[in-house]
């Protein structure tokens, strides 16, 4: 088991690797990156139980990056934990590589969804629930989500499957960072009570912090729990987490530093130069 | 006298059969008893799973079980399965899993249901996804048998069953049935008809009208419009020098679209399209709405008569 300073370490590597690969290709979504990183150091450094050696292997848990766009997170963690080589971080976007703009099982090794249009993930992982009870597995079923992404109908149709189903094996991790693609998200669709809504689904429902390593190891833990209830760790997190210029400003959803920035966010993240 | 069947019973049927293989899942969104998945719900509950009215869920959930090794089978409505086209596109063509979608009471033949419920670009827009093999049969032998072959593809796949009988037309012909490889139910020099679905024995119907008169035609049985049976469209193009395309579809984007689209390329002859044509439908009986939209052997017959002058 990892030490949380271990983790904080690993996180801030990553952080370091997201920026370079949105400023390499001069495009991509560093924000929600930022806001998920330290929820995904903590599922693979301390629980996910996957093999980089075997990335296929049939009884691995499955994780699945429902918000596909947050993609530099994903391959931060990929290339940390052995799944990819450091070197192909900067094939992030570009013409035949494996680090497509969207996170695409095809094309790199460890993803198991093909993610990119918003809604779909949840759903998927719910598939991937049920076979590992058909299979009498206690393989678990990990996805996350945005939380600008459950406007979208269709997580509801499947955040009703689930309890209906009783998939206690089925374990949503919220990116709760308050910006979408246009604005924040209290201006483009107000949601109110987002734990309410899950808890009035019948979920299983945590809030934490989202990037303090503590209480996300012990939200993982709150995740194993064994009963017929799907289980949701809502994650509060600020958009852009670590870069100054990029927290909690909806510009850098989708957008790439310019030399200046970069050099900045660079100082931040503890790069000498 | 001709026994008359819905192809939605051999999907039915074909689920059953298919049962042994422990990987075969059923997934149902509130319509297994129309289109006839409910026979393996009844015998294997634990392996289906109801996903209530939600369609985008459903596809998705097939999309994770197909991950993990199973093979899942989903049915509703040809119509709803289009609201789920974009997670057909992104989460189960696009990753090529082997999710089996099947869409009953396609077309303007569902009837009194009116407009809504006909579903008239399923076939087109379905077909223009990568990995997606795209079937409708027109009886119940040959859905059967399509759908059990359907496993061995190892691809998604979108199959379009019908809500009312029509002629069987394979009893004791089973072996004639392979996904991709159209059937040739007779053989004239004049003109051919490729026919899918409920307009195949239509098709037979105008053949025999036009026989009277002298016109011999071929009469195709194109069940799979993906992938196009390139080879037979070509050979009869070369023989017959014509060609009717009819289905209870749209004459954009179906099987009409995809002969033409072949034929323009390789070789190309006269051609008309028996479909659709640009509007939607309306309520009536089955047969009432192959007469207004064109669709019945005489219109059939009229189209050949047509090219011949």
């Amino acid at each position: 088991m990892m030490k949380v300073s271990e983790l904080e370490e690993i996180a801030r590597k990553c952080r370091i690797r997201i920026v370079n690969m949105v400023y390499n290709a001069q495009a991509g979504h560093p924000g929600g990156s930022l806001s998920e990183i330290d929820l995904l150091v903590g599922l693979y450094g301390s629980t996910l139980n996957v093999d980089s050696s075997n990335p296929k292997w049939d009884d691995r848990d499955r994780f699945v990056l429902s918000k596909g766009h947050a993609s530099p997170g994903m391959y931060a963690i990929l290339a940390e934990f052995g799944f990819i080589k450091e070197t192909d971080l900067s094939s992030y976007r570009v013409l035949g590589g494996i680090c497509q703009g969207h996170v695409d099982s095809k094309w790199c090794p460890g993803v198991d969804f093909s993610a990119g249009s918003l809604g779909m993930g949840l759903s998927f992982a719910m598939g991937c629930a049920v076979a590992a009870r058909l299979d009498g597995s206690n393989r678990q079923s990990y996805v996350m989500l945005g939380d600008g992404e459950i406007q979208e109908g269709s997580v509801w149709e499947a955040a009703m499957a689930a309890v209906h189903h009783e998939l206690g094996n089925l374990n949503v991790i919220l990116d709760w960072n308050g910006i979408q693609n246009d604005d924040f998200c209290e201006e483009q669709m107000r949601m109110f009570d987002i734990p309410a809504k899950w808890e009035a689904f019948g979920w299983n429902v945590k809030v934490i912090d989202g990037h303090n390593m503590n209480e996300i190891l012990e939200g993982l833990n709150f995740l194993k729990q064994s009963n017929e209830r799907p289980n949701i760790l809502i994650a509060k997190t600020v958009k852009g987490k670590g870069v100054s210029f990029m927290e909690n400003n909806p510009s850098f959803h989708g957008a790439a530093p310019n030399d200046e920035q970069y050099a900045l966010a660079m100082t931040e993240l503890g790069v000498e130069q | 006298m001709t026994r008359m069947a819905a192809t939605r019973d051999g999907y039915g049927e074909a689920l059953l059969e298919l049962a042994s293989n422990e990987k075969v899942v059923v997934l149902e969104a509130d319509l297994g008893k129309s289109t006839k998945s409910l026979h393996f719900r009844k015998k294997y509950p634990e392996r289906t799973i109801s996903c209530g009215i939600g369609e985008q869920n459903m596809f998705l959930v097939g999309a994770g079980l197909a991950s993990c090794g199973y093979i899942p089978f989903a049915s509703t409505f040809a119509i709803f399965t289009e609201r789920g086209f974009e997670q057909m596109r992104n989460g189960i063509a696009r990753p090529n899993l082997a999710v089996h979608i099947c869409g009953s009471h396609g077309g303007t033949h569902t009837g009194t249901d009116g407009s809504s419920a006909q579903s008239i670009e399923d076939l087109a827009i379905y077909r223009t996804l990568p990995n997606v093999t795209v079937l409708h049969p027109c009886d119940d032998v040959s859905t059967k048998i399509l759908t059990k072959q359907l496993v061995e593809t190892n691809g998604p796949s979108y199959t379009r069953t019908a809500r009312n009988k029509s002629p069987v037309l394979y009893d004791g012909r089973e072996e004639e049935i392979h996904i991709g490889k159209g059937v040739v139910h007779r053989q004239g020099v004049d003109a051919a008809i490729i026919a899918c679905g409920i307009l195949v024995s239509e098709a037979l119907k105008a053949a025999e009208i036009l026989e009277n008169d002298g016109i011999h035609v071929t009469v195709i049985d194109m069940h799979t419009i993906k992938p196009l049976d390139e080879e037979l469209v070509l050979s009869v193009a070369k023989e017959c020098g014509r060609i009717v395309t009819a289905e209870d579809h749209s004459v954009i984007g179906g099987l009409g679209g995809a002969v033409a689209e072949f034929l323009i390329e390789n070789h190309p002859v006269p051609m008309k399209r028996i479909g659709v044509q640009d509007r939607f439908g309306e309520s009536g009986e089955a047969d009432e709405m192959l007469d207004l939209l064109g669709l019945s052997s005489p219109h059939i017959a009229k189209a050949v008569r047509d090219l011949m002058n």
